[in-house]
């Protein structure tokens, strides 16, 4: 464990460890950045969208006349129309099937029921408006348990045999064990857990500009993708019929506003652009608006928890069970590796040696919009750190032991690593109790404890919250980790340039995270080229290597390490071209970054930039000429970055409103690539995990009308709520990575949401409150404050 | 209906429907695509831009609205090929992550810079709360701000 090691380039070179501006920015703070929405082509059509006002209604008659005498709009395309070409379904990433656009019954309010074509957007505006449709509405089921009740109406008619709504059942680790070790327990707590659906909102909305060349027969489409090159894949899958072929397909991720899990789906929207595109040769944007992106596209969490957990009278935790509820809405289009139904909910025995755990999940059909995506997450680890938190501290709570203490004693040692947990992960390497006494120490852990106890025989309420989680992410090995069959590798392409400069391409797609800056800095570190020199490009899949894109924190741990194992081959060519110059053997050459001397010798040297140059002016009898390398990442498995966060809260006792008034954050990634874009990546990150402990929710009324389906109503956190969050760090590098680095960009929302729901229900503890799910609202806290007697 | 605007400084004038938003008349008509929309509700300030000198959230208002009127977009603010010292600090601060957010969040610090000379942080906590950032936990774009006045005041020394 240490903090910011010093780095083994110069500033100039810019390698790892070096704080380097952005590539990213210059054009960003001039406005000059290129969203799917700025892209504007001759003669482009705008499509816009019919949606659902019922939750579950048969579609009786879709009218289009007025529509179509709408000045401006050229069709109204229907169900009926894809069901020609056998694309009014589609399949999900998890083999279930969605609508593109419904034939006969809409299955959540806000589907897409029609798609209107006109020259321009207000027209089609104007045309969604002109469109009329006669629903007859069905019953709605929108509560997951009763969606299980005998006599609920069975939701997926249109799966032959379906007789209920209930999707799968998963199970995983050592039922017996966990059972016996529950019996034989001394202390035990459960609870019931309900983590929200919630939505990702990044600024920029989902959308596509679809331009079929009607003479070359080529697909182009610009769109709001996190994964292009998967995207071209499913495309020519679903669409290979009616040719279009993977050859004929080019995806176009330009700069993309925010991802965070919700740009990894195909939505509609896309597909019918795409056909629109197809249908007429020109081409078709469809960009949603703020509404139709909560409203339809697909969310995050809805599990439903039970969670027990057992101790020995002595305070050492042996087990946990648990059993959940997932309501994935009326199909499971979850973005999961479809091995895993749950993703990785199987890493909640989090941070502490558990002898035995077992989970079980039942996926459940309901009346809204698809779900099972991550917010900012790697395939439900929030779910898993926010239960295992929540559940240690009840049990702290429950034995009277310091919540601090507590887990300090059931912690993974470090001398335990590589760890294999209860439900049969192996963690790379950790140091948890260094990263909670460095938390402690930096907020006055002891001091905040006296004065809680000094305030609260004031009669004031404050409280101190811990979450001390592990993440699993970088996935993953290709032994386990596929979608739809394709591996989870990722990709890096390196091209020296005769001049020493280089240009780079990957199989990942930023979104915000500064892949353009820190890529280079790996290429920098492992070659000695400025960073400055190295242009870095993603999201195109007609030049870039085949990837499977950037999402659950695995750029890093998968493209980072196929940028370090390319540029090694970069560099096992470069010293036989060295060795070439320098007359000498290769094995007498001795690197250092940015150039090859000979053992000994040290003014006998070849720089990278003599190399590159030699490469395409005088290459060696024997070997080819240019100086390129590949390599397609396999990671042999999975990274385990954590942290432990302290917060502080205060609540007013007559409002219910809570605030913060610190957090300290001390995050463990590995080793660093650049200090300043990971500070960047956990401000972010916890503002994304302050979001729904405290604001966001979407839910919906028994008819399936949704709440919070704008920002009128859904809160996303402003910079006035957002405290000022102070951050510090261990290093604990991963070993089986090649550069040491575990991934940053989700660790906070995950660890942060449990820390702060401790903190309020260690401040209601004494009142003899228990648990509140998250959103923590001052409506929830006010009307616990009036049921035990606090206000009135 | 004819309306005519100076943008940036340079007279324009453009042909639009009454309904026409002000940021469709920016984006799509003037082409000047780095004011982005990010709702439709006057709530996340990505498209703002300042009219006369005042900060307005484009997707709120009609085209028609702007005519005879000066608009300053983000594309305005950079001057004979140097930044505004609100785009540097962004930059030197870490102030922006995916973009997005970023040219209504500099367009918003501009006009509150301008009379704001020694923000205290909670002021400009206050200024920034009508434009959302889902990426950078507003940490650094506080600190650009703060960068970005201290700069300012040297300037103006």
């Amino acid at each position: 464990m240490g903090s910011d090691p010093t780095p083994r380039t110069s500033a100039e070179v810019g390698g790892m460890g070096h704080s380097l501006r952005r590539k990213e920015d210059p054009r960003f703070i001039r406005g000059k950045g290129t969203y799917v929405d700025d892209i504007q082509l001759p003669e482009m059509l705008h499509l816009d969208l019919v949606r659902s006002p019922y939750a579950h209604a048969r579609i009786v008659k879709i009218d289009t006349a007025k529509a179509l005498a709408t000045r401006g709009v050229l069709a109204v395309i229907t169900g009926a129309d894809l069901a020609k070409y056998n694309l009014h379904w589609m399949p999900t990433l998890m083999s279930d099937t969605q609508m593109v656009l419904p034939v006969d019954r809409v299955m959540y309010q806000a589907q897409e029921v029609a798609a209107v074509l006109a020259t321009d957007r207000y027209a089609a505006a104007d045309g969604v408006d002109a469109v009329e449709v006669q629903y007859e509405a069905l019953p709605v089921v929108v509560d997951p348990r009763k969606a299980l009740a005998p006599d609920a109406p069975v939701l997926r008619t249109d799966k032959k045999d379906k007789r209920d709504n209930h999707i799968w059942h998963w199970e995983w680790g050592d039922r017996t064990a966990t059972d016996r070790a529950f019996r034989e327990a001394a202390v035990t707590v459960k609870q019931d857990i309900y983590l929200p659906r919630i939505h990702v909102a990044s600024i920029e909305t989902c959308g596509c500009v679809a331009h079929f060349d009607k003479v070359s027969g080529k697909l182009t489409v610009w769109m709001t993708t996190q994964a292009p090159h998967a995207i071209r894949t499913v495309f020519a899958l679903v669409a290979g019929h009616v040719g279009l072929e993977e050859h004929k397909i080019r995806i176009i991720s330009p700069d993309i506003g925010g991802g965070f899990g919700g740009k990894v789906p195909v939505y509609p929207g896309y597909v019918i652009a795409v056909a629109a595109s197809v249908l007429t040769g020109k081409p078709v944007k469809w960009v949603e608006d703020r509404m139709e992106n909560l409203q339809a596209d697909s969310f995050a969490r809805d599990y439903h928890i039970t969670a027990e957990l057992a101790a020995t009278r002595e305070g050492r935790l042996t087990a946990l069970r648990i059993k959940t509820l997932a309501d994935h809405g009326y199909t499971d289009a979850a973005a999961n590796p479809s091995k895993f139904p749950a993703g990785l909910f199987h890493i909640c025995t989090g941070s502490y040696d558990l002898q035995a755990a077992h989970v079980e999940v039942d996926g459940i059909y309901t009346n809204k919009p698809p779900g099972g995506i991550a917010y900012r997450c790697s395939f439900r680890v929030t779910e898993a750190v926010h239960t295992i938190e929540r559940m240690v501290d009840l049990m702290a709570h429950q034995l009277g032991t310091d919540p601090a203490e507590f887990r300090l004693k059931n912690f993974i040692r470090p001398e335990q690593f590589p760890y294999r947990s209860a439900l049969g992960w192996e963690y790379d390497s950790g140091n948890y109790a260094g990263a909670l006494r460095k938390a402690m120490d930096r907020i006055g852990y002891a001091a905040l404890r006296r004065e809680q106890a000094e305030r609260r025989a004031d009669g004031e309420l404050m409280g101190i919250g811990i979450s001390s989680f592990t993440e699993i992410v970088g996935a993953g090995p290709s032994k386990h980790f596929d979608i739809l069959g394709l591996k989870m590798f990722d990709s890096c392409e390196i091209r020296i340039h005769p001049t020493g400069k280089a240009i780079a391409r990957f199989g990942t797609k930023s979104q915000g995270q500064g892949h353009e800056t820190t890529y280079a800095q790996i290429l920098a570190e492992e070659l000695g080229i400025p960073a400055a020199h190295i242009q870095v490009e993603e999201g195109d899949t007609d030049t870039a290597p085949y990837g499977l894109g950037t999402y659950a924190s695995r750029s890093t741990p998968v493209a980072g390490a196929a940028a370090a194992v390319a540029a090694r081959k970069i560099r096992d060519k470069a010293r036989k071209i060295a060795a070439h110059l320098l007359e000498a053997a290769e094995e007498d050459l001795v690197w250092e970054p940015g150039k090859f001397s000979v053992r000994g010798s040290p003014a006998r040297a070849k720089t990278i930039q003599e190399i590159a140059l030699a490469a395409y002016t005088n290459h060696p009898p024997g070997l080819e000429a240019g100086l390129e390398a590949v390599s397609y990442y396999d990671p042999p498995n999975l990274t385990y970055p954590f942290g432990s966060y302290v917060c502080v809260v205060d609540i007013d006792r007559g409002t219910g409103e809570v605030r913060i008034r610190r957090f300290v954050a001390v995050d463990d990634c590995g080793n660093i690539i650049n200090p300043m874009i990971v500070d960047g990546q956990i401000h972010g990150g916890l503002t994304m995990g302050l979001a729904p402990a405290l604001y966001e929710e979407i839910s919906y009324d028994e008819q399936g009308n949704v709440r919070g389906g704008s920002f009128v109503d859904y809160l996303l956190p402003t910079a006035v709520e957002t405290p000022r969050w102070e951050t510090d760090k261990t290093v604990t590098p991963s070993p089986h990575h090649p550069l040491g680095a575990k991934g940053v960009g989700e660790s906070a929302t995950v660890g942060a949401p449990a820390a702060i729901a401790n903190a309020v229900v260690d401040a209601l503890w004494h009142l003899g409150v228990r648990h509140v799910d998250i959103p923590i609202t001052p409506a929830k806290v006010w009307k616990l404050l009036r049921e035990h007697g606090v206000t009135e | 209906m004819r309306v005519e605007v100076t943008v940036n400084g340079q007279r324009r004038e453009a042909e639009v429907e009454p309904r026409l938003l002000l940021v469709h008349l920016i984006r799509e008509v003037f082409r000047l695509t780095g004011t982005h929309i990010g709702c439709d509700t006057t709530h996340c300030g990505a498209c703002t831009v300042l009219l006369d000198g005042r900060p307005v959230k484009s997707c709120t208002l009609f085209a028609v609205q702007a005519d005879g009127r000066a608009l300053l977009t983000v594309e305005g603010l950079e001057q004979d090929g140097t930044l505004h010292p609100v785009q540097a600090a962004f930059m030197a601060e870490h102030g922006l992550q995916c973009g997005y957010c970023t040219p209504g969040m500099l367009m918003t610090s501009y006009a509150f810079l301008q009379a704001h000379a020694r923000p205290t942080e909670a002021e400009i906590r206050a200024a920034i709360s009508g434009n959302l950032c889902r990426c950078t936990g507003y940490v650094n774009i506080v600190k650009a701000i703060e960068h970005a006045a201290a700069r300012l005041r040297e300037g103006a020394a």
